[in-house]
């Protein structure tokens, strides 16, 4: 054994050699808190933040509570925030979020005029969804961002283009060896026998830019490749079809990754889908953390993602990795990355409690991770992965009933319009927690069925988890649903255990023999009072109250990013049954305030925007406000928005154990749409303080007989209206209303099931169709229809001695239409002042009537001179923060502030404001994605989100929100129209300048840029298709032809809410002196 | 045996608190310091650590078990930790990985476990009470038995002190067997992770395990190229002939500790350990290594850590330190290629972020033997 030399001879060891010695544990902590070296990017100082526009099916409110939390971050940071979003639903078009809000289109066009006045220094575009991306990809592209000098920050272009660019990114991965599914365009059948040999069945046929994903399918054999194929390669207008490797039935993670400057990765949460490969994660049913990675497994996808996210070159924020994991060898696929803050990212945030919006945008400003704090503990930093000790599951909301025609199986393409999540300390609990979050009875469609039919219903569909738990209560094994469904085993064993329990529940003794040991095990599974009623045969009050008498209240744990390795600081709760509650109260007054639940169609992020309001009126006026919801895509449920969070199921026990904790003096349930409004009654039988419109006043307005009697009363005129209890007493009353008539079942969810009827053979054909495939047998409600007349919508609030008209809102469309899915107008563009007053006057009557305290919408019908009220619902409207925008008053802090006991007289509002400007608010619908509809508007609400159009102009407030709902018009070109009696429109565009083409040409594609088709052919789908703006009504086509006519006039100018409600404030202020 | 009616069993600590819940694996009684771990995967990596011998590991993640026990997945030949404390426990495991069900994994063993109890709210006595010695028992306890079992908790030996090393290091040194021609390196067995064991071969070294009691003649002997300290259980101021034969060593060979070989390193020469609070124990600690200013993700296990403040002069730069509480993470001399994380590179369970450790560690021990003389570096840039 022979060393050259030891340097320990020849070197004494108290030698001082470095530059350094060890630094002392000061010098340590110095390197954790040295606030002087934040790297903060001082070069800039003007940041253009983009919204996501309309919500659609795919892109909702997630984005407005991303979008908000990155101004507040950002302008918290010391710079300047400019934000366009031209949908006024959201928290963040508020005037207070950004420095100064555009509520314009997400147009280049309109970004241009945006960027020219206000020259941003830079342009984050990671926090609006696709819409902001691509959006700021063309400016990238056009070199408008170079001209004007606007930094692209969060993420450069080149990595939009490797992450959304299906060949680039599929390059990418195999540079870094990792596997993406295999894929080949080829433009024969051969080629894609040639291709198929090497990746085998199943395979994925994608044909090349069909819209709406039609002509593609999945082949299982080679008879299906073949059809499929020659199909795919018929429908392509370019004739190529993508043959891709399945991998349907693989198991599906994502993971939430975040990078800053100095390349520190983190993973923030891991997502795993309940629903295998095959449906689309924003319709499957998701939990968090996964559950059945071994360390092993999950490690390898972790070091996958961060080496994907420097692949990609995300330079920092967030970005969602999607992978596939075969459950039988563990193969890895990466299936897609977004280079940007998703939906995902949404629920991960809401998940661990970790801000990933907010860090990722002080991310992209040159902060580091290791330099941030976090929020939650304070003490350590946002460079850490957070660790749960819970299990959240999101269910996904869907719409299917709103379009009966369309098939409900789910797929590649997203169809769920809402989604709630749940958290629990078990996947059981949280699993049952998200179930009653849902506000959906599946237990009793699914109990009716036979094993059969319920066997039938084990593809991709929303009802398949129900089926599954159902299934198994009739004795099918897990197994059996595992190879019929691939869900993965331990999910399946999770739904059989709670199944065994049921069984177990149904033959435990009395539950008034349960003592607490017993009450905590079955509660703790996740079943509500409400589950157990039913298994026990009891009521579900009494079994609160034995509950109650043994001490089964549930205790409320600390959503904390560690696992209680640190104090927490945030009041972010979920109930469990277990030992110890962490919830801190205060001596100070408290106020509940009940959030919106899961979004639907017609009830969407305009209640989180009034709930938001509410809690921060009332945190203002010194209360401790508690927000209760179960919503993650939402502002409410962030942690720092309420003095205290609990994210739970918005249900009558749920939220009366939340009550019983924390004793408010109120709760405001007016202003979350119908799911706290449901509660009312309930509520207010248990004693819980409603604050504002009474229970009683709520309930009033809805029973149609007292409402017709009030009516009558204060003189305040209807349409002729009748009940008829059967199909037979609904024809003979009909003739005594005459046509055509408005008919629909006594209970009207969005006006589902709603038509209008010309003629007894079409009342026949409802009855016949639509009413005897009701499940219950409802009364049948008919109404004197008034065609050709306008439908007027207002708000009005009061506070019980004032009641103020906030605005009227003149629908463009003829009465008839959904008010939900109409465009409207405000200050109305064409009613006289003597109908305006008469609308005021009944307004109020009606509101002092009924006792309102807040907000009430009435909506009117005008004929000529006539008006006719139709309803009048005593809560705030989804209209509410569109009309807060164009009048300059935030409608729902009012609304709040009066059911704490403030009068209109001291906030200040006793008038109707007039404002300056026209704002049009317009529509979108989600026709798209379902199948062979048609795009025809009716009585039944079906539009998922809505633009905003300002302008000092009436027609340009109307071209600026049709281009804000992705349907701009054209100024030139070919117009096709459709129907009778159009004449007029004829003659006007061609004067326009148009060429007007009457009959539709057969080729694929339309040679028109706007249709309009007031006889609702098969011509409105292909223009849908298509991407062509068309228009189904004859109204809406006049406004279109006179806005097109104004900016062929007129410049189209921009303005922020700010200066628009400034001016406002000055103008009214002038009238005063 | 039905869901709501499950064999009853409670953890009963040295004060007093009894947490009432049901019976998994060994039906049985066991003692031992309760600690807490937050990572939410690798329970069975956790289970085999020799370095919670002693110990009754509390998993704050709520499910464990569901997918099974891998035979690829031990850190050693068995479990060591004397207790298993979980919210819910798996009846089913669902992995294609899995060779067997944790159930019968614990039975095999004679592993203690405890599910259905609040582990969120034992965990929050744990981290403010700090660590806390108790019993696991299976079956009713009355009060007699529950001031009985609490006693046998306080009289249970401490860990505090005693040298553990003896228990679980390998009785006879035993060489990996290696095709290549790579550079020897001697890993002293305090209680080691197979998973070290393989980063050093993957990383290309020849590994040789000796017993923790090895004497420095004998591992220079062997004619190693490099030295390595492992992780191991307990007080590192127990086993101090260690701390003799790392000074002896100190200076021969390129030289990597990894948690309690970094606890050994900072004793050797001089330097003071402390028992933190209720230590650290998870996958999601965020380290800055101060040479590179990079952030790494670590898998961390320890209830001791090194006095930063008492290491003399002039020897050692800290390397690392921990961003939650500002502790002492990594340290190296100042002219030798001797360096030593308190945390684990080698992960499993826990991210990967710092497994380049293992290379620059091959890498010095590479450029020994091509010197056949330990290279003088200038302060620690290279880490």
């Amino acid at each position: 054994m022979t060393y050259a030399y030891r340097l320990r001879d020849t070197l004494p060891f108290d030698t001082p050699c470095g530059p350094s010695g060890l630094q002392s544990a000061r010098d340590l902590m110095g390197y954790v808190t040295r606030g002087e070296t934040m790297p903060k990017r001082e070069d800039i100082k003007k940041i253009l933040i983009l919204g996501s526009g309309p919500i659609v099916i795919g892109q909702a409110a997630e984005f407005d509570y991303s979008g908000t939390q990155a101004c507040k971050a950002l302008r918290g940071a010391g710079y300047r925030v400019v934000l366009i979003n031209s949908n006024p639903a959201t928290i963040m078009t508020d005037p207070e979020i950004a420095d100064r809000t555009y509520l314009e289109p997400l147009s280049e066009e309109f970004a241009i005029k945006v960027i020219e006045r206000e020259r941003p220094d830079a342009l984050l575009p990671t926090l609006g969804g696709q819409t902001a991306l691509n959006l700021a990809k063309g400016l990238f592209e056009s070199g408008v961002l170079d001209r004007y000098g606007v930094e692209l920050i969060g993420a450069n272009y080149d990595a939009i283009q490797k992450g959304e660019d299906r060949q680039l990114f599929q390059q990418a991965m195999a540079k870094i060896g990792l596997n993406t599914p295999a894929g080949k365009l080829v433009d024969s059948l051969e080629e894609a026998f040639v291709f198929v040999e090497t990746i085998g069945y199943p395979a994925i046929i994608r044909p090349s830019y069909t819209l709406g994903g039609s002509g593609g399918g999945v082949a299982y054999n080679e008879a299906d490749f073949s059809r499929i194929v020659r199909q795919g390669l018929h429908d392509s207008p370019v004739h190529t079809v993508l043959i891709e490797q399945s991998v349907l039935g693989w198991k599906e993670y994502e993971l939430e990754v975040m990078r800053d400057h100095n390349d520190t990765v983190v993973i923030i949460c891991s997502i795993e889908n309940v629903d295998p490969m095959g449906v689309h994660t924003g319709d499957s049913i998701t939990v968090a953390p996964a559950q059945t990675l071994s360390d092993k497994e999950y490690q390898r996808l972790r070091d996958y993602a961060i080496m994907i996210i420097r692949e990609i070159g995300v330079d920092t924020g967030g970005s969602n990795i999607q992978f596939a994991v075969n459950p039988h060898n563990g193969e890895v696929m990466v299936i897609e990355m977004n280079p940007r803050v998703s939906r995902s990212s949404a629920l991960a945030s809401k998940a661990t409690g970790y801000p990933i919006a907010k860090i990722a945008a002080l991310l992209a400003v040159g902060y580091h991770l290791d330099e941030l704090p976090n929020d939650i503990t304070k003490e350590t930093k946002a460079a850490f992965e957070p660790s749960i000790d819970y299990v959240v599951t999101k269910l996904p909301r869907f719409a299917f009933e709103k379009f009966v025609s369309a098939s409900d199986t789910l797929g590649t393409q997203m169809h769920s319009v809402g989604e709630v999540m749940a958290i629990g300390r078990t996947f059981k609990e949280s699993l049952l927690k998200a179930l009653r979050s849902l506000e959906l009875d599946v237990r009793s469609e699914t109990e009716g069925m036979s094993v059969s039919e319920l066997e039938s219903k084990l593809y991709p569909n929303p009802l398949r988890l129900p089926v599954m738990m159902e299934l198994l209560r009739r004795g099918r094994s897990a197994q059996y649903l595992y190879e019929k469904t691939m869900v993965d085993l331990w999910f399946l064993a999770q739904l059989r255990e709670i199944v065994q329990v049921e069984q177990e529940i149904r033959s435990l003794p009395d539950p008034t023999e349960w003592n607490w040991e017993l009450w905590r095990e079955i509660k703790r599974i996740g079943f509500s009072d409400g589950e157990l009623a039913r298994l026990t045969g009891t009521d579900d009050r009494e079994l609160r109250r034995l509950r109650l008498k043994r001490g089964g209240a549930p205790v409320y744990k600390t959503v904390d990013t560690c696992a209680a390795e640190f104090e927490a600081y945030t009041p972010y709760h979920y109930s469990t049954y277990e030992w110890e509650d962490e919830v801190k109260t205060t001596l100070k007054e408290r106020v509940v305030i009940l959030g919106s639940g899961p979004n639907r169609i017609g009830q969407g992020v305009e209640f989180d925007y009034a709930t938001v309001h509410a809690v921060w009126a009332l945190r203002d006026a010194g209360f401790e406000t508690i927000m209760v919801n179960s919503n993650p895509e939402t502002v409410s449920t962030d942690y720092d928005t309420a003095d205290r969070l609990y994210f739970e199921p918005l249900t009558f026990e749920d939220v009366l154990n939340i009550v019983d904790r924390e004793k408010p003096i109120g709760i405001i349930l007016q202003l979350g749409g119908q799911t706290p409004l449901k509660l009312a009654k309930a509520l207010s039988e248990a004693g819980v303080p409603i604050w504002g419109t009474s229970a009683e006043a709520i309930h009033f307005a809805e029973d149609r007989d007292r409402f017709h009697q009030l009516c009558q009363e204060l003189g305040v005129p209807q349409p002729r209206g009748t009940t008829a209890k059967s199909p037979a007493e609904a024809i003979d009353l009909a003739r005594e209303i005459g046509y055509p008539m408005m008919v629909r079942p006594s209970y009207v969810l969005g006006g589902r099931a709603m038509m209008i009827v010309h003629s007894e053979a079409e009342l026949e054909a409802y009855l016949e169709d639509v009413y005897s495939q009701l499940p219950e047998r409802p009364s049948i409600l008919l109404d004197e229809f008034l065609a050709d007349a306008k439908e007027i919508d207002v708000d009005a609030i009061s506070d019980g001695e004032t009641t103020v008209v906030a605005g009227l809102m003149e629908h463009i469309e003829a009465a008839g239409i959904h008010s939900g899915d109409s465009a409207c107008i405000t200050p109305p563009a064409s009613l006289g002042a003597d109908v305006i007053d008469t609308i005021k006057r009944y307004s109020v009557l009606l509101a002092q009537a009924i006792g309102v305290r807040g907000l009430i919408n009435i909506q009117f019908i005008v004929r000529g001179e006539q008006v006719f009220v139709i309803e009048a619902n005593p809560r705030a409207s989804r209209t509410i923060p569109y009309l807060s925008k164009a009048i300059g008053h935030p409608l729902a802090k009012y609304a709040a502030l009066i059911s704490a006991g403030r009068t209109l007289q001291e906030l200040g509002f006793t008038e109707t404001p007039i404002p300056d400007f026209y704002s049009v608010k317009e529509v979108v619908l989600p026709f798209l994605k379902f199948r062979d509809l048609l795009p025809v508007l009716g009585p039944e609400m079906r539009s998922t989100g809505e633009s905003m159009g300002i302008a000092k102009d009436a027609y340009l407030a109307y071209y600026k929100a049709q281009e804000g709902a992705n349907a701009p018009l054209p100024t030139h070109g070919n117009v096709l129209l459709i129907g009778e009696d159009l004449q007029e429109l004829d003659r006007e565009f061609t004067s326009l300048g148009f060429n007007v083409t009457r009959h539709p040409k057969s080729g694929a594609t339309p040679e028109y840029q706007l249709l309009v088709d007031t006889a609702g052919t098969q011509e409105l789908r292909r223009a849908l298709e298509h991407g062509l703006p068309y228009l189904t009504s004859r109204q809406a086509a006049e406004w279109a032809l006179k806005a097109i006519a104004a900016v062929k006039e007129k410049p189209l100018t921009i303005a922020s809410v700010q200066e628009l409600h400034a001016n406002q404030q000055g103008s009214k202020n002038r009238e005063t002196a | 045996m039905t869901l709501l009616n499950k064999p009853p069993a409670a953890l009963i600590l040295e004060d007093g608190t009894v947490y009432y819940g049901y019976a998994f694996g060994y039906v049985g009684t066991t003692v031992g310091e309760v600690v807490f771990n937050t990572a939410i995967t690798g329970y069975q990596e956790i289970l085999t650590d020799p370095s919670y011998h002693g110990q009754i590991v509390t998993m704050t993640y709520p499910h464990i078990g569901n997918y099974g026990v891998s035979v690829y997945d031990m850190e050693s030949n068995k479990p060591f930790a004397r207790g298993f404390i979980v919210r819910e426990f798996s009846r089913v495991a669902s992995n294609y990985r899995s060779n067997q069900g944790l159930q019968s994994f614990m039975e095999q063993h004679k592993i203690v476990g405890i599910e259905g109890i609040d582990t969120r709210a034992l965990t929050r006595r744990l981290r403010t009470g700090g660590v806390v010695k108790g019993v696991i028992f299976h079956g009713r306890v009355d009060k007699a038995l529950q001031e009985a079992l609490s006693q046998k908790a306080r009289n249970h030996e401490d860990i505090d002190g005693r040298d553990m090393t003896p228990e679980v290091t390998t009785s006879l040194p035993y060489a990996r067997p290696t095709f290549r021609n790579s550079p020897r390196v001697v890993l002293i067995d305090f209680g080691i992770k197979h998973s070290i064991v393989y980063k050093l071969e993957q990383a290309g070294a020849e590994v040789i395990v000796v017993p923790a009691q090895t004497t420095p003649a004998q591992i220079m002997a062997l004619n190693p190229f490099g030295l390595v300290l492992s992780n191991g259980p307990g007080d590192p101021g127990g086993p101090q002939y260690a701390h003799d034969t790392v000074w002896q060593l100190l200076g021969l060979l390129p030289t990597y500790g990894i948690c309690m070989g970094h606890q050994l390193l900072g004793l050797a020469v001089g330097g003071r350990t402390y028992k933190l609070k209720h230590g650290h124990h998870g996958a999601n600690t965020p380290v800055k290594n101060l040479v590179t200013g990079e952030v790494e993700i670590t898998s961390q296990n320890h209830n001791y850590a090194v006095d930063v403040d008492s290491i003399p002069g002039h020897q050692f730069e800290a390397t690392h330190i921990n961003l939650n509480d500002g502790t002492l993470e990594g340290m190296a001399h100042l002219r030798y290629p001797v360096f030593s994380v308190q945390y684990h590179p080698e992960a499993s369970p826990g991210p990967h972020d710092a497994s380049y450790l293992f290379k620059r560690f091959i890498e010095e021990v590479n450029a020994f033997e091509g010197a056949r003389a330990i290279p003088a570096v200038q302060g620690v840039s290279r880490l």
